[in-house]
């Protein structure tokens, strides 16, 4: 069956390399050009659990996943019984009856197929180590949509390559065996995906694209702890460092991660630190000494579902009030909110420049999803991303006589410079201080100097752009939402604009500062105005509640540990009077 | 700065310790053992030739905090125990620095300690002076991780419970590659160990016993001038074993000062490849080709 998209999931112990499988599955169509978004589902530990990874394929631009599974690969008896009720009508269940005690499970839904390979066999009577079952299951899958074998096989030895010819060759030669046995012996066609123009297209992970942005910005230092969803950055940055000259530091915390930045930046570098919300409320300390001394900063917080330890490898964005009101004081912050990879690469760049521009911190937020799925892509333009350190001094020379570190200027922006240079000596001091950096506690010093901090709002708010509208402009229904709830709700949009019920979005990739004004109009002008968030309390309708003073009774808020899928939006919009 | 200037700087070199004076005045009570701290090192800074915008101070808070405002080089006045975190970015950031971090007890080995852990074993060639009197002064008379068993003060009525923290011990089992202890009674030795410390190639660490004259009424001048003794006055010690300076430090009824440890160690910096030829300063970051990096996501 010609199909213009299709899903795919496979689903097992963990321990099975069942993420290199998904990762496998979704490069080998994103390099001939087919649109690809993934996600995994894995629980916090390394041996055992259940572990999937789904694939979504399309031969049209796509914005999110979604539930309808085409072809469930189950490695174990417990990925069908908690996945073949996704799977859509007319789809395929690959299982192994010698390896899963599969019973009646498998009459449960006449409208399916259900396909017995023998992985475990094949692999036995091959030889390898049961492990490579995964590739076993690539091949059938490649099989089972009619798709290029030797795209597989070319993958696996890009993959594996570094671990040698044997076991590259048991790879391709498993992935082989696979192929065959439905080709050959079930002789089974289930779907063929509608060709499409073949330019190979890149697949990133929202991590991936914070990295990728941040390296091309210029970062040269990156501090981090490991925490879920935030580690991968780290082990991104510590693979480049030398290649790109970048001081990579794992530190015993996240209090010594966020300093360690602001003393990289303050000597005259940039410098960028990532964690999730465990280590932002270790960070906040430091966040507030950054806006203090004025040192740019930038933080990537990927978000999983908290409070405490939470759900680790789960996805929630239940941080951003958080966020925008962290750490003691009051002070002037950017928060951030990509809604894809590409909005995280080209919003990395950005970030720099405001934090370095406005001797700010500058705050990314990302969710496990945005972090960790992987999107397709045609090549990022990297030189969309330029530097701009403003008023940073690099050479004694451009210093002048009496340099003041804090000097009230008018757009309270003050001249930096880096260390070492002659005629730049200053302190830069957590305490209240005077334009020179001493300490200074005089009322009208103190209340000079907040002004002076907080003047640089006029001019960076009129550079923070107005959320972005998606869909028609004239719809009955109006969704506000913002970060990575974005993709699902363009693909519900779609659907519900089919169906004429006519929506549009309102999405936030700025969420601090917040420029109620310029969204007054909007909101008073809607019909219906809906939020769709993936948290319990609807964060951005409280924020906007306090920016505007409108209340958007409306919501939608998934506060499950998943993100959002398109026909769950699709249903609450429905339901709304 | 050329190579050719700095160098005829240093040459030409004519600062005094008072030339390192901001235009602000200390505020530290009469007798405070700061003052002596103070002294020597802009002592050591003319003994050694170092020039003031080349110097990177990183202070924590507490009285010995407040020296950000009296000392003139780049500075930054941290957050309370964070210092060392701070200096280690600096440092690794722009490696031509001559870092140093100052801070009290409670900075340093109880709100900061798992910093002092961490930045002993990097070995990071930098100089941590910790100005230990054995009491909070600056939040007026509280215990300290170093106060002495039973010692009485506002946060502790009935006298302090817990054994203090030995910081030359510590570091010493952190691996840091040079431990001295000083007096801040006396300039002349404490001095000499600060110019030995900033010279050595990796994390050195002086431990300086300083008197509260305000809040700490038991380790007074009096009380450290009848129990110090010097270790460059045995000819036996041997200062690069870690052993013999671990038996050292914790000798109690006399208290040791000067070096007990010293070694070369290869440094963190000397680890990283990207510094190698020049700091990360000096990179030009303008036009960043990711061409490869984007090409590796495909």
């Amino acid at each position: 069956m010609k199909v213009l998209n299709l899903t795919w999931k496979i689903g097992g112990e963990a321990g099975f390399g069942i993420m290199s499988t998904g990762e496998i599955f979704s490069k080998i169509f994103a390099k001939k050009g087919y649109s690809v978004i993934d996600n995994n589902e894995y629980p916090s530990l390394i041996r055992g659990g259940h572990i999937t990874y789904t694939v979504r394929v399309s031969s049209n631009e796509i914005f999110s996943i979604n539930r309808d599974i085409n072809i469930l690969i189950a490695l174990n008896e417990e990925t069908i019984r908690l996945h073949q009720e996704e799977v859509t009508y007319g789809g395929y269940i690959v299982y192994d009856e010698n390896d899963s005690d599969i019973g009646d499970i498998k009459k449960a839904r006449k409208d399916i197929n259900y396909i017995m390979v023998p992985f475990s066999k094949i692999i036995s009577e091959f030889g390898a180590p049961k492990v490579m079952i995964n590739n076993v299951s690539l091949g059938a899958s490649v099989a089972l949509l009619n798709y290029d074998l030797e795209i597989l096989k070319n993958m696996i030895k890009d993959i594996f390559g570094r671990k040698g010819p044997e076991i590259v060759n048991s790879n391709i030669k498993s992935s082989e065996l696979g192929y065959k046995y439905i080709k050959e012996k079930l002789k089974i066609n289930a779907y063929e995906l509608e060709i499409v123009k073949p330019v190979s297209k890149m697949l990133v992970t929202g991590n991936e694209a914070v990295f990728l942005g941040a390296v091309r910005a210029g970062c040269k230092f990156y501090a981090a702890y490991p925490m879920t969803p935030s580690s991968s950055i780290l082990n991104l940055f510590a693979s480049a460092e030398g290649d790109y000259n970048i001081v990579t530091k794992h530190a015993e915390d996240e209090i010594a991660v966020i300093n360690m930045a602001i003393g990289a930046s303050f000597a005259g570098i940039r410098a960028m630190v990532a964690t999730s919300g465990g280590g932002f409320s270790l960070m906040n300390e430091g966040i507030s000494s950054a806006a203090m001394t004025e040192t740019p900063i930038v933080i990537v917080l990927c978000q999983r579902p908290a409070p405490a330890t939470g759900l680790p490898t789960w996805s929630e964005q239940g941080d951003m009030l958080f966020a925008v009101h962290s750490s003691h004081g009051e002070f002037l912050r950017v928060v951030m909110a990509p809604g894809d990879p590409e909005e995280c690469f080209y919003l990395t760049g950005k970030a720099f420049n405001l934090a370095d521009r406005y001797q700010i911190p500058v705050i990314i937020m990302l969710d496990k999803y945005l972090s960790e799925s992987h999107f397709s892509y045609e090549k990022f333009d990297f030189k969309n991303i330029t530097v701009d350190r403003g008023k940073l001094l690099v050479r004694s020379k451009d210093i002048g006589e009496g340099y003041k570190r804090y000097l009230n200027t008018e757009d309270g922006i003050s001249p930096r410079t880096v260390t070492g240079i002659e005629g730049g000596i200053h302190i830069a001091n957590s305490d209240e201080h005077d334009e020179q950096g001493y300490s200074e506690e005089g009322a009208y010093n103190r209340k000079s100097m907040v002004d002076k901090r907080f003047k640089k709002i006029k001019k960076l708010i009129e550079e923070i752009p107005s959320p972005r509208i998606y869909g028609p402009t004239d719809a009955e229904i109006t969704i506000w939402s913002w970060g990575s709830c974005k993709g699902p709700i363009i693909e519900a949009m779609n659907i519900l604009n089919q169906k004429e019920k006519k929506v549009n979005l309102i999405h936030f990739t700025y969420l601090y500062p917040f420029d109620g004004e310029s969204i007054e109009g909007i909101i008073e002008k809607s019909n219906k105005n809906v939020v769709v968030e993936n948290n319990k309390t609807s964060q951005l309708a409280k924020i906007i509640m306090m920016n505007t003073g409108h209340r958007i009774k409306n919501k939608i808020l998934k506060y499950s540990g998943r993100q959002f899928l398109p026909g769950e939006i699709v249903n609450g919009i429905e339901q709304i009077e | 700065m050329s190579k050719t200037k700095r160098k005829s700087l240093r040459e030409n070199y004519d600062l005094k310790p008072g030339d390192f004076n901001t235009e602000r005045k200390p505020t530290w009570c009469l007798g405070c053992g700061n003052y002596g701290i103070w002294n020597s090192l802009k002592k050591t800074f003319v003994k050694l030739k170092l020039i003031p915008h080349e110097i990177l101070i990183v202070y924590g808070i507490g009285c010995s905090g407040n020296g950000a405002n009296f000392i003139k080089t780049y500075a930054f006045h941290a957050l309370h125990g964070r210092a060392l975190p701070v200096a280690t970015g600096a440092k690794l950031a722009n490696h031509k620095l001559d870092v140093i971090i100052m801070g009290g007890d409670g900075d340093g080995v109880g709100i900061g300690g798992n910093h002092f852990i961490h930045t002993c074993r990097r070995n990071i060639n930098m100089t941590y002076i910790l100005h230990n009197n054995k009491v909070y002064g600056l939040t007026t008379g509280q215990t300290a991780p170093t106060s002495d068993r039973g010692f009485k003060t506002k946060s502790t009525p009935s006298g302090v419970l817990e054994r203090p923290i030995n910081p030359v011990l510590l570091a010493l089992a952190c691996g840091a590659t040079y431990v001295a202890r000083g007096f801040s009674g006396d300039t002349i030795h404490l001095s000499e160990i600060m110019r030995k410390a900033i010279k050595h190639k990796g994390f050195s660490f002086i431990d300086i016993l300083q008197p509260c004259v305000t809040f700490n009424k038991q380790n007074t001048y009096d009380f450290y001038r009848d129990r110090i003794y010097k270790l460059d006055g045995l000819k036996s010690y041997n200062r690069s074993d870690l052993n013999e300076a671990i038996k050292k430090s914790m000798e109690e009824e006399r208290i040791p000062i000067g070096i007990f440890y010293q070694i070369e160690r290869p440094t963190y910096e000397d680890g990283l490849k990207q510094i190698e030829r020049k700091p990360l300063i000096d990179h030009i970051i303008t036009d960043i080709d990711i061409n490869r990096l984007l090409n590796s996501f495909y």
